[in-house]
Order: structure tokens, then sequence, then C-alpha cells
């Protein structure tokens, strides 16, 4: 029990310090890395808690699918460019202001202890005993949820069309000026 | 293990099924259609009213059913058809004033109707939700068709820029919005919202955990940007006024309508019994949204902006609706009662309105400087006349649909006992007639300009265009002069759900 304790410290610790770096941080490259460490973090987290398949997931689509988007990204605009921006290291006083009374508002309430969790409804039950072990996650995925899960595909085939739509050159664009543009 | 699977009825999804065919359809259609010659590509618009009279014709037929589906996770009832039919008549409004404008924007293309049709299941979604989760993959699908939708024109920078502020903020919204929906399945141990309502019931009486207050602000953070709420209307001026216009009308009457249906079902059903706790902030959030929607409308010179903020400001005159949905016996009917018939009016009028903008539009060139009606009424007398009755109807004079829609909203608060929240809403009425008669006098009684005149001469109308006017201007007097039909739909849809 106390060693689980120590553990959870530790990788929260990890996973806040990570994520300072990434807002911190200036170097861009620097984010990233900082990111996926945090993800990681994140995961073992989950893994602690015996959500195996999040912890998974968070590793295989975050750390891996996700962050490779964003080197890539990072790698194919010049690093040195979006490092002259620093757009994001200027805030408005007010909003400083506003985060900070947000994060006292929340320290005050885990401090006083009123932040009660309900038991749970049946759902909750189900997959806390079965500790959310990918079988009964997936056996919830394909009954209960079923629904969601098979919407879930129109909102991908929307995302896909319109990153198509929008990424895709025209015959009469390719020579870098729509005609839009002339007019 | 043996696995059993939820019993549905795909009678209940029938509307939704058909768009989403509907949707591929079209898709299928326009790529398979790209070999032909002639290039008219408005048939994909027409295939797509199609579909839609068809969900329309699927949708009337729930009527009166009130079911669960699948554990809970889908809330069909008599609340949601009737938005429904708010959703169809502002997508098909919006597919009728499209295709002439797509045609002069080249850009009637499958992908445009289809992620019309698209979105639209996304808001039948948000207001058929019986489960949190069900109401945000609706949010979802419906964003990221419209943040595509408002970037559709790619070769015009003001486009660019409305589809990119609108996906950044829009995704900061969305991860409110969700944050939100995690602190309340802390706090109640559920997502769906009927056992959440329950949940409350149950719990004694002010003993709930804090965490349902933080997820409730920030539900109403995510709500309130889907809604265009002051302070979280930033994006909207300049979102309206860079997307195609045709767009523009549709953000402003489909997806707002589908943020209050989920509103309503959030706040005014699942979490009635914490009004006591919610209304102080909604009632704030409508005091700003109505006052400064209003006021910096005054100031706007383009009509698509001017539009944007009344747009703003009339969400304020629904949330007053959602502030009086609760508390005291008979609230919540009357009060979500006005929020449907609000929205349902809504839809006609300012739906009218921007297909007088698109009609306003020649060539690539769109109008819309308030200095390019001037004289319309000499120039384009039908057009000016139905502009005039849009712009009385936005100001809420009678005998009009706006009229009866301020009339309601404003019954309802008064019954709910907010009396400050009236008085600052009818003022507000007050203000904004002035920049909606404003339209009229520029139309009737200034000089245009010389260049404009010799224009004038080659007006037309597409059919279509002319079916959307028409069907507006019906929409807006019918509303206005017979609406003891649409009232009574309206109040017998919320009683079937309070039963």
């Amino acid at each position: 029990m106390d060693l689980s304790f120590l553990f959870f410290y530790l990788f929260a610790a990890v996973a806040v310090g990570a994520a300072l770096v990434v807002v911190l941080n200036r170097n861009i490259l620097h984010c990233a890395m900082a990111l996926v460490l945090m993800f990681f973090a994140i995961a073992a987290l989950f893994l602690m808690l015996g959500a195996e398949f999040i912890a998974a997931v968070q590793v295989l689509v975050y750390a891996g699918a996700i962050m490779v988007l964003f080197l890539f990204v990072i790698l194919l605009i010049q690093i040195d460019r979006v490092q002259m921006l620093r757009f994001a290291h200027r805030q408005s006083p007010l909003v400083v202001i506003i985060a900070v009374l947000l994060l006292a508002e929340l320290l005050y309430m885990i401090i006083r202890g009123t932040l009660g969790i309900a038991p749970g409804g049946a759902d909750a039950a189900a997959a806390g005993a079965a500790s959310g072990s990918t079988e009964a996650f997936g056996a919830l995925l394909y009954t209960t949820y079923l629904f969601p899960f098979e919407v879930a595909s129109v909102l991908l085939l929307a995302a896909m069309i319109g990153a198509i739509l929008l990424a895709r050159l025209d015959k009469e664009e390719v020579g870098g000026v729509s005609r839009q543009d002339m007019s | 293990m043996e696995l059993r699977f939820p019993e549905y009825d795909l009678g209940l999804l029938a509307p939704m099924l058909i768009l989403v065919i509907t949707g591929l359809v079209v898709l299928l259609a326009d790529t398979f259609g790209r070999r032909r010659a002639s290039g008219d590509r408005s048939f994909l618009a027409y295939l797509s009213l199609l579909g839609l009279l068809l969900t329309f014709y699927a949708n009337s037929r729930l009527s009166g059913v009130v079911a669960a589906p699948f554990h809970g996770l889908l809330a069909i009832d008599a609340v949601a058809v009737f938005f429904n039919y708010v959703f169809l008549a502002s997508s098909m409004l919006v597919v009728l004033m499209s295709i002439s404008y797509g045609a002069r924007h080249s850009m009637n293309v499958g992908e445009y109707y289809g992620l019309i049709l698209f979105s639209t299941l996304g808001m039948m979604l948000m207001a058929a939700g019986g489960d949190l989760m069900t109401i945000f993959l609706g949010v979802e699908i419906l964003s990221l068709n419209l943040y595509v939708l408002a970037g559709f024109l790619r070769g015009q920078a003001r486009s660019n820029e409305a589809a990119m502020k609108y996906f950044l903020l829009g995704a900061f919204a969305t991860g409110f919005l969700l944050y939100g929906i995690s602190f309340l399945y802390g706090a109640t141990g559920t997502t769906n919202l009927k056992a959440m309502g329950g949940f409350l019931k149950a719990a004694p009486a002010g003993n709930v955990s804090a965490l349902l207050y933080v997820g409730m602000g920030l539900l109403i953070v995510g709500f309130g940007f889907k809604v265009t709420a002051v302070p979280f209307h930033m994006y909207t001026p300049d979102v309206y006024e860079g997307a195609p216009t045709s767009i523009t009308a549709f953000l402003s009457a489909g997806p707002k309508a589908a943020g209050f249906a989920a509103l309503v079902r959030v706040f005014s059903f699942a979490l009635e019994g914490l009004h006591a706790d919610w209304w102080g902030a909604f009632w704030l959030i409508a005091a700003l949204t109505m006052t400064l929607g209003n006021i910096l409308a005054i100031v706007q010179a383009n009509i698509k902006r001017m539009l944007a903020y009344s747009s703003i400001a009339h969400a304020g005159y629904v949330l007053v609706a959602l502030v009086a949905s609760g508390g005291v016996g008979g609230a919540q009917r009357l009060g979500v009662s006005s929020v449907l018939f609000y929205t349902l009016a809504y839809t006609f009028f300012n739906l009218g309105a921007f297909a007088v903008v698109v009609a306003m539009g020649r060539g690539d060139r769109d109008q819309v400087g308030l200095a390019d009606y001037a004289g319309l009424g000499y120039r384009r007398p039908w057009l000016a006349l139905v502009m005039a009755l849009f712009m009385v109807s936005l100001a809420g004079i009678p005998p009009t649909a706006g009229f009866v829609g301020k009339f309601v909203v404003f019954k309802s608060a008064l019954n709910a006992g907010f009396v400050w929240l009236t008085i600052i809403a009818v003022l507000n009425s007050v203000v904004a007639v002035f920049y909606y008669l404003r339209v009229i006098v520029i139309m009737y009684m200034r000089e245009p300009a010389a260049e404009m005149q010799a224009e004038a001469a080659g007006a037309s109308f597409s059919g279509s265009l002319v079916i959307a006017l028409i069907l507006a201007v019906l929409g807006t007097l019918d509303l206005g002069l017979f609406p003891s039909r649409y009232l009574d739909l309206a109040l017998r849809s919320v009683q079937a759900l309070l039963g």
C-alpha cells in the first residue's frame, strides 16, 4: 500500500513537472518531448488504477500516433521561425488572475475534503468488478455503448472528408494562386 | 463470455439513419457524377432536399413516442422530435439558398451538402441525447462539419480565417465541455441524464459534491460557446463574416438551436433539482448576451456582422427562457416550451434575412455592406419587402413570429418571478428596433449609388432561392398570426416528458 502511494506521487510529480515544461519551455521540440513524458506518466497512473486498456491506448495513440504527427509538423515548418513567435508567452494579467482563482478554488475544495466522489452507477460497478480489463472494456463497448461506438464512425468520416477537402489542391490552384485570390 | 447486444428498434433511429444514408449517397453521387460533362451539380442539392424531406416524414412518425433505446443513451421523445423539426427546417432552407450561391462560388459539390447532412445528424444527437456521451458526440459531429463548412471558400483569406478561428476556439470549448462532463460523472457516478436526475432527487438536500458545481460551470462554458453566449461569443462576428453566406445562415440557426436543446436536456431536465444553484449564472449570461449583442449590432456597417451580433442578442432572449425553466411549479414547462417556440420562430425569420443577403450577391461578389441596400425598395421592390418583413420580425413587432416568440419568453420569465431580467430584455428589444428599422430606412429612403442603379436591370432570382424566401415568409407570418398551434405543440412536447 505504501509503495503504491509512493509510486503514485512519483508519477504524478513527473506528469505535472513535464506539463510545466511543455508550457514554459521556449524550444518547441523540447516541449513536444516533455509532452511524451507526460503521456507516459499518465499512462502509468492509469496502469496503477487497473485500467490497462486505457494505459495502452494512452501510449499508443497519444505518445505514439499524435506525438509523431506533432513532430512531423514541427520538423516540416522551420523551428527557428516558430521560436520567434512566442505568442503563447504573453498573457494578459486578467487571464493569470482568473487561472489562479480557479486553481485556488479547486485546491480549497480538495483540502476541505468536499470533493465527494459518487459511489458509481451500475456501469461503473460492472467495469470496476472486471477492474478495467480490456475484455470488460470491449464487452461494454459492444453492448451498452454500442450506439456511441457506431456513431463515432460518422464523426471520423466527417473529419476525413474535411481534412481532404481543405488540404487538396485543385487544378487551378496548382500554380500556387487560386482564382479567387486574383479577383 | 456471453455478450448481449442492446435491444433496439430501427424505427426510432429512422430519421438519423436516413440522414446518414442520404449524406453518403450525395458524396458518392458527386464522385461518380463527375464524369458527366455538364458541370452543373445542383442535382446534389435536390438529392439532399429529398433526404431531408424523408427525414422530416420519418420524424413526424415519431410523434407521441417516448423511448430510451440503447440503455438510455438516446432519448427519443417529444422534445427531441420538436427540435428535429427545427433542425430540418433550418437545413432545408439552407440547402435551398445554397444552390444559386454555390453555383456563383463554385462550391456546389457533394462534400458541401454531405457535411450539411452530417451536421444535421450531430444536432439531432444533441437534442436526443439521453446521456452526456451522446450529447458530446453530437457536439463533435456538428462542430467538425461546421469548421470545414466555414472554410469552404478556400481561396478567400476571410473564409480561411473564419475556419481557423472557429476551429481553435471550438476545440478549446470542447475541452471545457469534456472536462465538465467528467466532473459531473465523478459527482454523480453516471453520465446518463435520467440517472443523474434520479441521483439528485435521492441525494439529501444541499448535500451534493462540490464537483457537481465545478462540472456545471464548465458545461456552461462549453455550451455557452455553441450558443454564442457572452462572454464566449468572441469568435462569432469574424466567423459569421468570413464564412460563405449560406453557411453563416446555417451557423446562426440550426447549431444554435442544438446548443439550446443540449442545455435544456442537461440543465432544465437532468439538473432541474439544482435550479436554485444555476439560474444565477444563466441570469448574468443572459443579461450580458442580450445587451452586448444589441449594442454592438448598432455600430456594424456590414450586414453579416450586424446579423451576427443580432444572433448573439437573440441567443440572450432564449437564455432568458432557460433561466425561467425551473424553480416554482409549472415554470419548467413554460420555460422549456418558450425555448422550443423561440428557436423554431427564429429559424424562419433569421434564415429569411440571410436568404435576402444571399439574393443580393452578384457574380462572385457578395454585397454585404449596409450601403449596398440603399434604394433597394425601388430597385428590387419584392426583395426589399420581404427583407422589411424579416427585420420587423427580428425586432419583435407584431404580427410576426418574432413578436410572439419574445412574448412567450417574457411571459415565462415573469411567471417564474424574474422581473428584472424581463425588464432588461424588454429594454433590449427597444434598442434592437433601432438597428433593424435602420435597414428598412436605408432600403426605402436612401438614394443608391449610381453604378448600382445600372445593375438593377439585370436582377434575377434563382427558383430555389425564391422558394426559400417564400417558405421563410410563410413561416414568419404563420407563427406570428396563428401561433396557438405551435405553442400547443411546444407545451405538449414538454408535458409528455414531465408526465
